[in-house]
């Protein structure tokens, strides 16, 4: 070995033995920034168990954490991100997905909204329907009564409101 | 239709919707959201084999308790329901009805071996799952949960969250008479 080579061996030692000392405190190093944006993913489309409302990536759960772990390892050996959802999948239900699949049980869950929407359109288009042929059917001059309505208009006593305002004035009048 | 049948319909038709909607707020309201169905019921129960609490020689082993019907009570000295329902494990015990075994969940075992010398020892034996990987497997997300593993080693029923008189009386223990014929 010559004596640039001894040294080359030397700082590479160095080095490998520093990253492992690195290492060992830092959370398992993902060899890719690709791998790394593909766990960040994954984690936001999983949920956390212990505080319902928030991704594996968000929360600070004691449990999040190792389930992060879980993930990474997981990666890290070469699975899928379809064999990881199963993975967690098969020991905390569908519940740690936050896109619930489609299948029997959601079903309602799935198609609900949009039967509620379609019964709802459906029968509004009844009414305005019904509200349509109402006003179609319905005479729009009716003669006898407009005469009818004349009469009673023409009945009515002229001078009620100009009473009361004369009895108004009355009162002030016997005030003073 | 007729006049009678139309203002029926007027009236029917919008209170059904309302009994109906009644009826999911009634039900969906009175779940507990932290509840979550396991998947594990009905299926065998994820195999382990880990060192006892006590005994840190030995191990303990799913294949170890085939044939038999046991409870796997997951806890740990840190969790503070676990201390609710622990006098009524004490009881369950005694009664030797059924074996609890103590799954030790991401504890320090010395801390837990002092717990349970304070507070008393329900279990046939403890395992110690210190990095929760376990837990994991069995789908632990809140301790204390309580497994009821029949003779086959399947999964028949999960208690989420500390054991209850209820739910001795009325599920596990009815469960356990029906599993051991």
């Amino acid at each position: 070995m010559t004596g640039r080579g001894r040294v080359g061996a030397w700082l590479m030692t160095i080095t490998i033995v520093a990253g492992a000392a690195l290492a060992a405190d830092a959370p398992p190093a993902a060899p890719s920034p690709a791998l790394e944006a593909r766990l960040k993913k994954l984690e936001t489309e999983l949920r956390c168990l212990v505080c319902q409302n928030q991704t594996l990536a968000d929360s600070n759960a004691d449990l999040a954490g190792d389930l992060r772990r879980e993930v990474r390892e997981l990666a890290l050996a070469g699975r899928k991100d379809a064999e990881i959802r199963d993975y967690l999948v098969a020991r905390y239900g569908d519940f740690v997905l936050y896109d619930p699949p489609l299948k029997g049980t959601t079903w309602l869950l799935w198609f609900g909204p949009f039967a509620l929407l379609a019964g709802g359109g459906w029968t509004w288009w009844l009414v305005l329907r019904r509200r349509q042929r109402a006003s179609a059917s319905a005479p729009t001059h009716d003669p006898a009564a407009e005469a009818r309505a004349r009469a009673l208009l023409d009945d009515e006593p002229p001078a009620s409101p100009r009473t009361r305002d004369a009895a108004v004035h009355a009162a002030h009048r016997h005030k003073r | 239709m007729t006049g009678s049948a139309m203002k029926m319909l007027r009236w029917s038709i919008p209170l059904a919707v309302f009994v109906v909607l009644l009826a999911f707020l009634w039900v969906g309201l009175g779940r507990d959201p932290r509840e979550v169905p396991s998947p594990l019921i009905g299926k065998p129960a994820p195999a382990f084999q880990l060192v006892q609490l006590h005994d840190t020689g030995k191990t303990l082993a799913t294949d170890d308790l085939k044939g038999k019907v046991w409870l796997l009570n997951v806890w740990a000295s840190w969790c503070v329901s676990c201390r609710v329902e622990h006098p009524l494990l004490l009881q369950l015990a005694k009664t030797n009805i059924v074996p609890v075994y103590g799954l030790d969940y991401k504890d320090k075992p010395e801390d837990a071996r002092a717990w349970l010398a304070r507070h008393g020892n329900p279990y046939t034996a403890s395992i110690v799952d210190s990095d929760g990987k376990v837990g994991i497997d069995y789908g632990v997300y809140g301790v204390p949960e309580t497994f009821l593993i029949d003779k086959a080693g399947v999964v028949r029923y999960k208690q989420i969250g500390p054991l209850t008189v209820e739910a001795l009386q009325q599920k596990i223990l009815p469960l356990v008479r029906q599993l051991q014929q």
